[in-house]
């Protein structure tokens, strides 16, 4: 089959409609509320990144959708099955690669695989072929009869993802999958996700990696106390609530409240980026603003962080 | 990178409430974990018992030739494949309960995977009992070496073992879901392993017991087990038996539904 058709089937298998779609989902843990009244789509084929500070009900969205925690209130069907009532066909055409490690370290790369074609119903004919292609895809196939104990951080990640690919799902989760890596691992990673993607997987990753997000997604949906505030491609989302460019002044603490003031006051966002100020919307800065907030300035390209912060608050709660 | 074809989406058949797909696929990790420890197992199977057998049998043995009419060795051989059956069942139940869902988070990879709580508790608690029925015949069989004469009715131990062990394995991941850190099982050892351990008739007989403990004893299913053993050994008593194996079963059906019940509570959110 060719991927153009194999994109093709995909799309039918969901019937036309969203792999994922949540409407009015919330979700209580005692008097917290983590996800509050959530409307997502995550369209067939696509990979739809999740941004969020942590705490803003990422992780217990993706939970909701393999039926590992319930909602209190909404609707939740992911490849058209009703969850959490149909959740386990639901379960059965999804893959699922969770932000902590929880491979069986006892058992070999290969075993690992082998027991989870087995809960994944792989057929008998087909699952030594199944193991085979998930080692491939994760570079293990030399590695495979090495316990997990003995793999790198890196090869254990890829062993993960490859985990919950074995059985070829419609649809992936990737709760933060290259949390904690080196920027080699994380590259080669997402050079594995982009494969997926390509081959006509749908990919809803969470992550709190703003480049990430910027790399592998068509659309971003930014959460903040457990619903999405802002959704759009990431050049999108970028146009749209930072502006094209971005000025950073540097200074000590009463300077950079002034280059606030200023900016603020002529309707500028800003934010700050550690010892400096960031203005947004750059471009749109007049010439007499320009005059009296100095000349010090660094200019740099505005970038989804901007918006992460801007919409998200500067302070992690 | 390999790129693979997706195969044509099969739309998933319509899945059961029950299903024996995630029984394999969770034995099936099972039988990989255990390549890696019946060494193990085995050798301390086979040599505990010899050393109950060797101290009891011959230190206690040479103050109590006899107990009714058992040869004291023998009783002591029938009681000890009891508290085999416990042992081998309660405390996996409870370490690989707390460990694979606390520590390693085992619980909740089987559970993104078409396998539901009450299916993940089943299959875990079948793989103990099965296991545990082997392995708790063993005192029988290293009592033949020590002149316990051997008869059919040990061929009907193993199913006796089976449910005994299925209760206690499926009290084990209970009490897992319970405790609120894995020092608590200290209180559950000692404060319920324990006794029931004791108040069994294994080593000594229940009717020498105060009338209390006589009674609490009929509540002990160790109790219904050994004496079912020693009938398989030494001769059946089918209406008595019939009796001890339904408070077998019965303990393993409450314990299946509150394990079942603590385990969901603290895997589904």
């Amino acid at each position: 089959m060719t991927l153009h058709g194999a994109r093709l089937a995909t799309t039918e298998a969901s019937g036309g409609a969203a792999a994922i779609s949540l409407r009015g989902v919330v979700k209580r843990f005692g008097d917290f509320t983590a996800v509050d009244g959530l409307d997502l789509d995550v369209p067939s084929g696509s990979c739809l990144g999740l941004l969020g500070p942590n705490g803003a009900g990422k992780s217990t969205t993706m939970k909701m959708l393999t039926a590992q925690a319930i909602a209190d209130e909404g609707t939740i069907d992911v490849l058209g099955f009703s969850v959490p009532r149909e959740s386990k066909r639901a379960r059965a055409a999804m893959g699922v690669v969770p932000q902590q490690d929880n491979l069986d370290e006892e058992l070999t790369a290969r075993e690992n695989l082998e027991v989870f074609a087995h809960l994944y119903r792989v057929p008998r004919g087909e699952r030594r072929r199944a193991v085979d292609d998930a080692l491939a895809l994760a570079h293990l196939t030399d590695r495979q009869r090495t316990k997990v104990d003995d793999l790198s951080g890196g090869m254990r990640r890829r062993l993960l993802i490859a985990r919950g690919l074995v059985h070829r799902p419609a649809l992936v989760l990737l709760d933060e999958p290259t949390v904690g890596l080196d920027p080699q691992v994380r590259a080669e990673l997402w050079g594995l996700i982009d494969g997926l993607r390509s081959r006509g997987t749908t990919v809803l990753m969470s992550t709190h990696y703003i480049e990430e997000a910027e790399r592998l997604a068509d659309e971003c949906a930014l959460m903040s106390h457990g619903r999405v505030i802002a959704r759009g491609s990431p050049a999108g989302l970028v146009a749209e609530h930072a502006g094209a460019r971005v000025v950073e002044h540097y200074g000590p603490p009463d300077r950079l409240a002034d280059v606030e003031r200023l900016a603020r006051g002529a309707g500028l966002p800003t934010r700050r980026t550690g010892p400096s100020v960031s203005v947004l919307r750059a471009e749109s800065i007049p010439p007499s603003l320009d005059e009296r907030l100095g000349p010090d300035g660094v200019r740099r390209a505005a970038s989804l962080e901007d918006v992460f912060v801007v919409l998200t608050g500067e302070r992690v709660e | 990178m390999i790129v693979r074809a997706e195969g044509a989406p099969r739309r998933p058949e319509r899945l059961r409430r029950f299903e024996l797909a995630p029984v394999r696929g969770i034995w099936r990790h099972e039988l990989a974990l255990y390549k890696r420890y019946w060494k193990s197992q085995s050798f301390a199977s086979m040599v505990e018992p010899t050393f109950f057998l060797l101290a009891f049998g011959y230190g206690f043995g040479s103050m109590v030739a006899a107990i009714g009419d058992y040869r004291y060795l023998d009783f002591v051989a029938t009681g000890v494949v009891g508290t085999a059956a416990l042992f081998t069942s309660v405390f996996p139940g409870m370490f690989n309960g707390y460990i694979r869902r606390v520590f390693q988070h085992t619980y909740d990879a089987i559970l993104a995977t078409p396998v539901d709580v009450h299916e993940l508790v089943t299959a875990e608690a079948l793989w103990i009992a099965a296991k545990s029925a082997v392995y708790s015949c063993t005192p029988l069989i290293v009592a033949l070496f020590f002149g316990l004469d051997p008869s059919p009715g040990m061929l009907l131990v193993p199913i006796v073992t089976f449910f005994t062990a299925l209760g206690f394995g499926l009290f084990g991941m209970w009490t897992s879901s319970v405790v609120p850190s894995i020092n608590s099982f200290d209180y559950v050892i000692t404060g319920v392993v324990t006794p029931l351990f004791l108040i069994a008739g294994t080593f000594f007989p229940v009717g020498t017991l105060p009338g209390w403990a006589r009674h609490a004893a009929q509540l002990n299913p160790l109790f219904h087990c050994v004496e079912l053993v020693r009938h398989a050994v030494f001769g059946l008593r089918p209406l008595a038996d019939l009796g001890h194996l339904g408070a077998l079963v019965l303990f393993a059906a409450l314990m299946w539904l509150i394990a079942v019940r603590g385990m969901r509570r603290r895997l589904i959110g």
